[in-house]
């Protein structure tokens, strides 16, 4: 039925379209690749060693190493989406839980929760992400691990305040005094309302952990080379927009589009999702 | 209110206690060794040892923590392994820039996302409404370094309406500002958006409107206080970014904040300014916090404080 | 080791018999020897088609007065000559500090400074300086002998944490003053306020090169007294600058000594450091003329770039680096235990191409010591490239089949980069390696571990030397004594013959035996890579730039010692 709904809209066809063509780049890479991502071409460089724009061999052009673009591009849709969603997933799972049950139980229970996420929300992001880079080694479910350890934190504050907000208004204080348990409030009552704030979090925060992803890249925690994914693209090749533009700009347009097409998505669910506008459409 | 007040700041002093711990415990576990990295490369093993003792990083690390609060109990933040200098003189110093460059983009996030939230709800399924959103969506899907750079490049280089970096008057502050205002905008936009639209569906505003109230009064009276939630919801966990450091932006901007100091201090493991930085930033959060709760119910009376 | 870029080039040479008797402005006018200005015009026709010191000569003459702006990333930890060990921060140190000895401007060839002469016994075991008169602190007061000794008992001492101070631990007393039971370091004596003699206990041809150090440098004991742990911010020294302005984070400002006892030193009456801004940016603002010298170099992301710009390559300068960047092998961990495996990745590498991944700023190496090292051995062929050769080794030691591995590796660019490039010619014998890219505090960790890392690219961390001398590229990373937990010896490999070889190389003192001794160095690494625990892949060079404005004698920015530039020596080509 939302599917249905949201084939009927426009934008979010476009999202669709584009999340799947990821999705599906993501799974055939190894089939419509022209080359192996991790292939080092001679003459994919100059002899100055600068990397060699988009060209008859190389469609999008080569990196620092001479490899082919489109071929790491392809690849790296596999380790950005599973990052993106694995730790977006976990994020709002943990961010919804505790927000919903530290807003609506208030008292002691919001204080301890509220407190721990506090806590979390005062650590340095970097510190954090190479303090527990040293616990394992690094990999894939290491880096949705790391970043959804460090974004659950706001979308607890977020989901905290609007929770606090929703169980004072007068539907909720008319169930619960009809004698309405609390998981059914939170969960019939509650979250339905939060849905759409989850949702915008959710969408955007897609595109969010892909450039953090990068960034742990950076420390040393994130995906490491030479698999390739988005966020590592933009960030080894980042210094290097102005000499060789489109190490930086088609990475960074794969990112861009990606989020797009998740915040169109969202964007039609939150109307399609949303009780009060439930059948009026 | 006195006594919710106390309360607030004994919880604060709890969660600042638990930071320092937590932090202290994960530079214990580090694979590198500070010691090392300060005897530097011409020590024998035996001289790395005395540095190690000297430093009193021998000790079991419950007891290292001990000492490190009854230090910091008598406002001694200690010194940096490295620089040698007081731990407090090289935070303070970076403290002035870093809450200025905070100021200055919560600023222009909410002149920029606000607006443009508001102006898109209002015109919400319009090409228009569809255009705006997408160019704050932009934004936040560009790298730090992209965006700073590509600012610098063509405000400060090529029109040379700016400085290129550095720190001092209100002209240096306008590039990083506005970079860091634009990364935000899309959040505050996104949430301002749909507050306003969530706020212009519910039924005593569609009275209220019903009744015939005119449209300005309407967002005075019941959009802003309820939209505002989110967005100082939103600033509390900016305050926290902003003070956990922006390396990026003030690397490229050359702006001496603190975000750079921690940088720096990760990378040659020196404990005292990571403690010192993370527990700067984390009394900045919590105060932020306290704010943001303090003035919740002053926006919306239905919240109250407990 | 945190002088991660330092440079320090071309020309070393142990020609210090002559000197010993002169004064420095004599020195400076003396040929240089043979062997030196051989090595100086390779090095010079190697940069010519790239760069341009000696394209572009200075032709104005030297002026006074003015000033200029420098750039640097990071902030500059520490002017405490103790304990300053960093390469931005090295070069700043020398400008307002000075110790017995120095380098000639633009050379590594050693020269009095404080000291005004001195005299080595037959023996080797005592050196006697004889200081220059009438030298004053910042603050007025005559430096003596007596300050002397304080500042390298003040180094030494344990509590000063000094970095360095393993370097001086041949001296006389240091055992004992190092665990307390001495008060003083009994092989450092002042028979009088402007004599000083230093006693060791064994040979040591690296003496001279220890007293020209940053470490050894004087400070006065009362102003370390009255600012305690932060003299290293409020500095004060006999050099030709002094620190009038440092804001942490932002900017240092450093103005002229008008008391610095040489005539017509330095040029410039300030030169301001201003912290905290990308390199890329920096090159920005160079390139706009806002800024003078480039301190962080040139970004390899703006290197071709700047070189295809006529008017910028000119301010270029390609500065010879006394470092190696290598993989190292650990010995106890399988495969690499087996010495076919180690020979094999020697020559699996293709090191023409990692040189022009990184822009061809670096040659190709063969051995530990870079060429500019006295001692490198132009003759020594070392391992081709020889794909096949490798796989053949590979089957000698019984690995046809392939092996796993791990290699570490600092995880800044272009390090990752280079390591990519190491990992695809590896796969290609059989070698897989699994990268493992993290910060250097913890590749140096696993490196001091016995069992911790099978590989490490050295680069980024690679070993750059402090002083002109191959011994300095032995002992602690090749040698038995850095072959323990902790230590810097990360392929552990330890060969008792060869270090005794370097005990009797060390030993000879004897000047006119320099070349003698270097020969036997030079043996000493050849022979050592037959067992090949590294495998060296090139010898990186430092990119300068600076702008017009600018000037110095003849080298000045291609200074071996001083990074990014002598700061006594360069002036202002328009007096501003």
């Amino acid at each position: 039925m939302i599917v249905a709904a949201l084939l009927k809209r426009k934008l979010a066809l476009l999202g669709l379209v584009i999340i799947t063509v990821f999705v599906l780049a993501a799974i055939f890479a190894p089939f419509i690749a022209p080359f192996p991502p991790e292939q080092q071409f001679f003459e994919g460089l100059t002899l100055e060693g600068a990397p060699l724009p988009p060209n008859a061999q190389f469609w999008l052009g080569t990196d620092l190493l001479g490899r082919d673009l489109l071929s790491r591009l392809l690849f790296g849709s596999q380790a950005t989406l599973l990052v993106g969603v694995v730790a977006n997933g976990i994020a709002l799972v943990i961010g919804a839980v505790i927000g919903m049950t530290a807003g609506y139980l208030r008292g002691w229970a919001a204080t301890l929760l509220m407190g721990f996420t506090d806590l979390m929300m005062s650590f340095p992001i970097l510190l954090l992400a190479i303090l527990l880079a040293a616990m394992t080694s690094p990999g894939l479910w290491k880096v949705a691990f790391v970043i959804a350890m460090v974004s659950w934190v706001q979308v607890a504050r977020v989901v905290y305040a609007e929770t606090m907000s929703l169980s004072e208004r007068e539907y909720v204080v008319a169930v619960r005094s009809v004698g309405a348990s609390t998981p059914r409030i939170i969960l019939r009552h509650i979250l339905p309302h939060l849905l759409p704030t989850l949702i915008v979090w959710g969408t955007l925060g897609i595109a969010t952990t892909s450039l953090f992803e990068a960034v742990l890249s950076y420390l040393g925690v994130g995906v490491q080379p030479p698999t390739p994914s988005w966020g590592n693209m933009v960030n080894e090749n980042q210094t290097y927009f102005e000499s060789a533009p489109w190490l930086v700009f088609f990475p960074s347009l794969c990112i861009g589009f990606l989020a797009l097409a998740f915040n169109l998505i969202g964007d039609a669910l939150r109307d399609i999702l949303d009780p009060t506008l439930r059948g009026r459409h | 209110m006195a006594a919710y007040l106390l309360r607030r700041l004994m919880r604060a002093a709890l969660i600042l206690l638990g930071v320092s711990l937590i932090t202290y415990v994960l530079l214990f576990l580090l694979p590198a060794d500070p010691a090392r990295q300060v005897a530097g490369r011409t020590a024998s093993v035996a001289q790395v040892e005395q540095v190690r003792h000297q430093l009193g990083l021998d000790r079991p690390v419950w007891e290292q923590y001990g000492r490190y609060i009854a230090r910091l109990a008598s406002g001694d933040l200690g010194r940096s392994y490295v620089q040698r200098s007081q731990v407090s003189e090289l935070v303070g110093s970076r403290l002035p820039a870093t809450l200025l460059l905070m100021v200055g983009a919560i600023f222009c996030e909410l002149l920029f996302g606000l607006t443009l939230g508001a102006f898109a709800a209002f015109r919400r399924n319009t090409l228009m409404d569809q255009g705006i959103m997408l160019g704050a969506f932009f934004f936040v899907s560009q790298p730090q370094f992209f965006l700073s750079y590509l600012l610098l490049y063509l405000f400060a280089v090529i029109l040379g309406w700016f400085p290129i970096g550095g720190y001092g008057d209100f002209k240096h502050l306008v590039l990083p500002a506005v970079t860091l205002g634009l990364i935000g905008t899309g959040w505050y936009a996104r949430i301002m958006r749909s507050s306003v639209i969530e706020v212009l569906r519910q039924d005593y505003v569609r009275t209220a409107r019903a009744k015939g109230l005119t449209r300005g009064r309407t967002i005075l009276v019941h959009i802003v206080p309820n939209a505002l939630l989110p967005i100082l919801a939103m600033i509390g966990l900016d305050i926290g970014t902003f003070m956990g450091g922006i390396v990026v932006v003030e690397s490229v901007f050359g702006w001496p904040g603190i975000g750079q100091l921690t940088w720096q201090a990760i990378q040659q493991i020196d404990i005292p300014i990571i403690m010192g930085v993370t527990l700067v930033s984390a009394c900045a959060i919590v105060l932020g916090n306290l704010l943001a709760d303090l003035v919740a119910p002053l926006i919306d009376p239905r919240i109250r404080l407990k | 080791m945190n002088r991660l870029l330092a440079s320090a080039s071309i020309i070393a040479l142990l020609g210090l018999g002559a000197c010993g008797e002169e004064k420095k402005e004599e020195a400076q006018s003396q040929a240089a020897p043979a062997a030196t200005s051989e090595a100086a015009s390779t090095a010079t026709s190697e940069a010519a088609p790239a760069a341009s010191e000696a394209a572009a000569p200075m032709a104005s003459e030297p002026k006074q007065g003015g000033s200029m702006i420098v750039t640097f990333k990071d902030d500059l930890p520490t002017l405490d000559p103790a304990i300053g060990y960093d390469w931005k921060n090295w070069s700043v140190i020398k400008s307002v500090f000075d110790g017995l000895l120095d380098y000639k401007p633009g050379t590594t060839e050693i020269v009095p400074d404080l000291a005004e002469s001195f005299e080595t016994s037959v023996d080797g075991l005592t050196y006697t300086f004889k200081l220059r008169h009438g030298v004053k602190f910042h603050n007025g007061r005559e430096m003596t002998a007596a300050d002397v000794k304080y500042s390298l008992e003040r180094m030494i001492n344990p509590a000063t944490q000094s970095p360095g101070a393993g370097y001086y631990s041949g001296l006389k007393g240091f055992a004992e003053f190092q665990a307390g039971s001495a008060k003083e370091v009994s092989g450092i004596t002042t028979p009088d306020d402007y004599t000083v003699k230093i006693e060791l206990t064994a040979p040591d041809a690296t003496t001279l090169h220890l007293m020209a150090l940053n470490f050894s440098f004087v400070v006065p004991k009362e102003e370390v007294e009255k600012s305690g742990a932060d003299f290293g911010k409020k500095p004060v020294g006999t050099g030709a600058f002094k620190v009038t302005e440092w804001t942490s984070g932002q900017k240092i400002i450093l103005e002229r000594n008008a008391d610095y006892y040489r005539q017509g030193i330095p040029r410039l009456d300030k030169i301001t450091f201003e912290i905290g801004q990308e390199p890329v940016v920096a090159l920005l603002r160079l390139q706009k003329g806002e800024i003078d010298i480039a301190g962080d170099n040139v970004p390899p992301a703006k290197f071709t770039e700047v070189m295809n710009d006529p008017a910028m390559k000119d301010l270029v300068t390609m500065d010879d680096q006394l470092q190696t960047g290598y993989i190292a092998m650990n010995v106890n961990i399988p495969p690499f235990d087996k010495v076919a495996v180690r020979q094999a990745v020697n020559m699996a590498i293709n090191k023409d191409r990692i040189v022009q991944l990184i822009n061809n700023r670096a040659v190709p190496a063969n051995q530990p010591l870079p060429p500019a090292m006295p001692g490198y051995d132009k003759a020594y062929k070392g391992y081709a490239f020889d794909v096949e050769g490798a796989k053949a080794k590979m089957k000698e030691a019984g690995l046809e089949g392939g092996v796993e591995t791990d290699m570490y590796v600092m995880n800044t660019d272009p390090q990752p980069r280079i390591a990519q490039a190491i990992q695809q010619d590896l796969s290609n014998i059989g070698i897989k390696v699994n990268l493992k890219s993290l910060d250097m505090g913890t590749v140096i960790a696993a490196g001091g571990k016995k069992d911790g890392a099978p590989m490490i690219w050295s680069g980024g961390m690679a070993w750059i030397a402090d002083f002109p001398d191959p011994s300095n590229f032995y002992t602690a990373i090749l040698g038995c004594g850095g072959a323990v937990d902790g230590g810097w010896n990360w392929s552990w490999y330890c060969n008792k013959d060869l270090d005794k070889r370097a005990g009797e190389a060390n030993a000879m003192t004897d000047p006119a035996k320099a070349a003698e001794r270097a020969a036997a160095w030079g043996k000493i690494f050849t022979d050592l890579m037959t067992d090949a625990p590294w495998a060296p892949i090139f010898n990186e060079k430092a990119v300068g730039i600076h702008s017009k404005r600018v000037a110095g004698p003849n080298g000045i920015f291609a200074d071996p010692i001083h990074i990014p530039v002598n700061y006594d020596e360069v002036y202002a080509t328009d007096g501003k």
